[in-house]
């Protein structure tokens, strides 16, 4: 267990992470992860990062180590695409049971990789480490190298068990696995110079397939994907490229910047989502591979490649553009996406009326900053309730999200389309961001909305479901109005400013106090927006709504006083 | 009689099992105004919840004590204490359920004791719903969550009448196993109500789980039976069980308020439910209605049509205990051969399959058998499409989970009604099979020069 808090250590120690590179000695120590809270948590843990990060490597047999519930409740339960072996798709766990957890695992363990070898054949197997195990001592390392040796085939551990932290950190630690286990233990038959990595795709739902084609026309050819659609050889001999393109933000950073470490392969931050990224990326794409010696006429001919693309793309999206005229989208997601969606969204027209960034980086949030204004709505976390307030609002006529949350749009009959994981269409590209446009289409105009939005012939139109709901939310206001002490503890609870942790109540105070009118007078004052500025939009809002908030939270302060 | 034996491989390959402890979570989503809590690492409930959702297509209320290394070692008490007061303060519950995990229980956390000691020191939780079960994923399977969660959930929740009070004759409980969808809950309620009875299901997942559009945003369950009206099942006539695996919570409830219980481990087939139907005649002392008289009636003739496609089909069955015995002998009381039974759990009813050998193991057990035996009809989970694609049989999805296709919650099998559509469901897929894959050609009968029927013969004539 020392070498895993070592390796996590060292992963919270990222220096290709603005965020982290910002940070005091003692907070990076801390990590880079809010301690999770016990009853009000969401979202995988670490053996699930490690296992999405690396389980759509195709010719690999994915070994989970550990009780039922890791594997048994999980598997074949992503959309990534395979072009050759379906292997990645078998569920493979040594289900533990009771005898295990008292006499250790790992000879099961060992019978387990045998008889993956000898059924299956596949070039390598990876481990995974989950709790139980991990917790009774079992030593999946010991155990993957006698194996290894023993059998003659790469046996590799993936050190993440769920308890050490969330989703994200298991994508690291997979990462980590492949830069001490696979990473540069084989060869390529041959190298040429227009060999590229590609870092953090998975090829949901084929949607790298909707690139490749254009990288193929160009004569790039993609060394390794880590890990959509990949094989193990390529990551393997994936130290030979001699660009890479880092595609999930955060997710493989530590990759990508210890693969420009120890084999100076330089990289980039790039996304495939929306036609003006995916041109950017391919003329990146050609830059790096020009700098690390291909010809020079590679530019000229991306730069054709691009122009052609984008009018294609372009002339396709056109007659939607009519269609989307005033339509409001909601996009909640999270990291990369909240950026370069954004900006495939506005190419089609549409307008953007907020953005989740509660996964996102700072240099995320800049992104956004710099495509929708300084004024952008970014939410950071926001309840199914608020959610379903700004759509009934006419706030947003449209939530794209990932599937957790929709059945808040669907059931308050607000059209919603899935750009996560579990999405069944690729958007990738200049043809998947066609694509997009054409289901945001289906989804706002299916006459289905209208029929659904009419309450049930034997109900009073105003004690359908959705005005009651309504009428809930404004009750609760009411109830706050009625009762200053619960009033004012809301107003300070509820924080708007979260770098220099300022909450409502200061804000809406200074405003009356000194009768401020812009966000700058706020910052003034109280200090809000001073930190990443994020918060500016909520200001605006609150300003916005200042002629009811002084005329009745003022007087009840004063009398509470 | 069939032999029960356990797989022997130290890796279970595509498994068929999933885990206690979200059997158990899955019971306590019966409950009205319920969250359940898993006590392990987040991972545990998220993998659960992604489960839930992507089988029934809607929100489903699931957290978890959120356990890290550090507290894992430690012992969980602030974990469990403070995701119990979270959730009390934020989602405002009902009840709140908890199922441990393997990581807790590998440790051996005092739930019991901790919710003692949380009731004591916060007196907002003196008096609240707490039912804690201990469901580690190292042992049993999901069905076996589900039976300890119902029974807990007797032991705890059901007040003992007393003395003097009477029973209502009109009012029966039902604890229906977890092989029923919400659409089997509906039907059985229809049922029972024609026969003019009040059941009390629990858990009652047609409540919670069956796709209506709820009034307002309620963070924990949006339906099913509420704490009140499970202290008061005790003043019921009678306590119906369905499926083996209920027979547990039923004997709590004898125990606990002396209503006694008949157990029908099957209601999919014509003869259980001629048994269902005229017990509900006898204790409601009423006659059979006119409409199940039809409905058995459309139910022969739907077994007369359909046995020309389902007789002679050999079977290939995949699934927990009770729903395996349900569904194998309704086919093979239909003519079906089974030819491979594997499930997740040991039962009772395994041994009473109409097949020689029950194997408690996975998918991959199953594809090589089914391959092995030549089998033509595959049913299982979802997670038995790949097989199926590989061995190009006709695949009936049943069970939990269903995530590649619509409609998992409605799915019917139970009373007459439910079978007639079950038998023409599996028929039509006999059907499309022979028209896709098994047309004659000229060449289907030919002798070839060894002197053996061609291997489209074979296979056709299989």
């Amino acid at each position: 267990m020392s070498s895993l808090s070592a390796t996590i250590q060292d992963v919270f120690n990222e220096p290709g992470c603005g965020k982290n590179a910002n940070k005091s000695e003692a907070e990076r120590k801390k990590g880079c992860t809010k301690q999770l809270q016990p009853g009000g948590a969401a979202g995988g843990c670490a053996f699930d990062g490690a296992k999405i990060a690396l389980q759509p490597l195709t010719d690999v047999a994915h070994l989970v180590h550990g009780p039922i519930a890791c594997e048994g409740n999980s598997w074949d339960n992503r959309g990534a695409r395979s072009s050759g072996s379906n292997i990645w798709r078998t569920g493979f766990t040594t289900d533990i049971n009771e005898t295990d957890v008292v006499f250790g695992g790992e000879k099961r363990l060992y019978k387990a990789v045998k008889e993956i070898i000898e059924k299956y054949n596949p070039p390598a197997v990876f481990v995974y480490q989950t709790c139980v195990p991990a917790m009774i001592g079992d030593d999946i390392n010991a155990v993957c190298k006698a194996a290894s040796q023993k059998f003659g085939k790469p046996v590799i551990p993936v050190n993440s068990p769920g308890f050490v932290g969330p989703k994200n950190l298991g994508n690291k630690l997979a990462g980590e696995a492949l830069l001490e286990h696979v990473i540069g233990t084989e060869e390529p038959d041959f190298t040429t110079p227009y060999d590229l990595n590609i870092i953090g795709e998975y090829n949901l739902s084929g949607e790298l397939w909707q690139v490749k084609p254009l990288l193929d026309e160009l004569g790039i050819r993609i060394l390794s994907c880590i890990s959509g659609d990949g094989k193990y050889r390529e990551v393997a001999y994936s130290h030979r490229a001699k660009a890479a393109m880092m595609v999930c933000s955060k997710a493989m950073i530590n990759v990508a910047r210890k693969m420009e470490e120890r084999y100076g392969i330089p990289f980039f931050e790039g996304s495939f989502y929306g036609i003006e990224d995916s041109s950017d990326s391919l003329r990146e794409i050609a830059r790096l591979l020009i700098e690390r010696g291909a010809p020079d006429e590679l530019m000229a001919r991306t730069e054709a490649v691009i122009a052609r693309e984008e009018a294609k793309a372009w002339a396709a999206i056109e007659p939607y553009k009519p269609r989307f005229k005033g339509k409001k989208v909601l996009l909640i997601t999270g990291g990369v996406k909240s950026w370069s969606v954004v900006a495939a969204l506005q190419e089609a027209g549409l307008e953007l009326v907020g953005t989740s960034v509660k996964k996102s980086t700072k240099e995320d949030k800049e992104r956004i900053k710099e495509l929708m204004g300084q004024d952008a709505h970014m939410i950071d976390d926001m309840t199914p309730r608020e959610m379903y307030k700004m759509m009934k609002d006419a706030k947003a006529d449209i939530m794209l999200s990932g599937g957790k949350s929709q059945f808040v749009a669907l059931k308050a009959g607000m059209p919603w389309l899935d750009i996560n994981q579990e999405r069944s269409h690729a958007y990738m590209g200049y043809v998947g961001m066609v694509k997009l446009v054409q289901e945001i289409d289906k989804a706002l105009y299916n006459p289905m909305w209208q029929q659904l939005r009419q309450p049930a012939p034997w109900e009073n139109s105003a004690r359908n479901w959705q005005a009651r709901a309504m009428a809930q939310m404004d009750a609760e206001a009411a109830a706050l109005a009625a009762d200053p002490q619960a009033a004012e503890q809301a107003r300070r609870a509820k924080k708007i400013c979260h770098c220099k942790t300022v909450d409502l109540g200061t804000i809406e105070d200074a405003i009356a106090a000194h009768a401020l009118t812009t966000t700058d007078g706020v910052k003034q004052h109280t200090n809000a927006s001073g930190g990443c500025g994020a918060c500016a939009g909520r200001i605006e809002d609150i300003l916005a709504a200042l002629p009811a908030t002084v005329a009745s939270a003022i007087p009840v302060l004063q009398a509470a006083e | 009689m069939a032999i029960v034996t356990v797989g022997k491989k130290a890796c279970a390959v595509n498994p068929l099992k999933m885990s206690q402890p979200i059997g158990g979570a899955f019971a306590f989503l019966g409950l009205r105004g319920s969250m359940p809590l898993l006590h392990g690492s987040q991972g545990c409930t998220s993998f659960g919840l992604t489960l839930f959702v992507r089988h029934f297509k809607e929100a489903v209320p699931l957290q978890t004590t959120a356990m890290s290394e550090v507290a894992t070692v430690l012992g969980g008490y602030e974990n469990v204490e403070q995701a119990i007061l979270n959730i009390h303060k934020r989602t405002k519950p009902e009840i709140i359920g908890i199922c441990s995990t393997g990581v807790t229980e590998t440790k051996g956390d005092d739930v019991e004791g901790y919710i003692k000691t949380i009731r004591q020191k916060h007196p907002q939780l003196a008096e609240f719903p707490l039912v804690y079960v201990p469901t580690p994923d190292f042992k049993d399977a999901f069905q076996d969550g589900w039976e300890k969660t119902v029974a807990r959930m007797v032991e705890v929740l059901v007040e003992t009448p007393k003395t003097a009070a009477r029973r209502d004759p009109s009012r029966v409980n039902v604890l229906p196993g977890c092989h029923l969808t919400p659409g089997d809950l509906d039907e059985i309620r229809t049922i029972m109500e024609d026969f003019g009875l009040e059941p009390s299901f629990l858990p009652d997942l047609a409540g919670s789980l069956d796709g209506h559009i709820p009034d307002e945003f309620v963070p924990t369950t949006i339906g099913g039976i509420s704490v009140d009206e499970v202290a008061a099942m005790g003043q019921a006539a009678w306590t119906i069980a369905i499926g083996a695996q209920m027979r547990r919570a039923a004997e709590a409830m004898e125990k606990k308020t002396g209503t006694p219980f008949k157990v029908f481990e099957r209601l999919s087939g014509l003869i259980p439910n001629d048994e269902f139907i005229m017990f509900l005649s006898e204790i409601s002392g009423r006659p059979v209605p006119e409409k199940y008289r039809r409905q058995r009636g459309q139910l022969a003739d739907a077994m007369l049509d359909a046995h020309f496609h389902i007789g002679g089909r050999k079977l290939a069955i995949g699934a927990e205990p009770d729903l395996l015995f349900d569904l194998s002998s309704t086919l093979h009381e239909m003519g079906a051969k089974v030819m491979v039974a594997v499930t997740t759990t040991q039962s009772p009813v395994l041994e009473r399959i109409k097949t020689e050998e029950v194997l408690i193991g996975d998918l991959e057990d199953l594809e090589n058998l089914a391959k092995e035996r030549g089998c033509d009809l595959l049913i299982t989970h979802s997670h038995g499409r790949q097989a199926a694609e590989r061995m190009n049989i006709p695949f009936y999805r049943a069970g939990f989970p269903m995530f590649d296709r619509l409609g998992a919650g409605h799915q019917l099998s139970v009373g007459y009604r439910g079978t007639r559509d079950l038998i023409f469901d599996i028929a039509n897929l006999a059907i499309a099979d022979l028209e896709n894959n098994h047309q004659p050609t000229p060449d289907t009968w030919r002798i070839d020069d060894a002197g053996a029927q061609s291997e489209a013969a074979a296979a056709s004539l299989h």
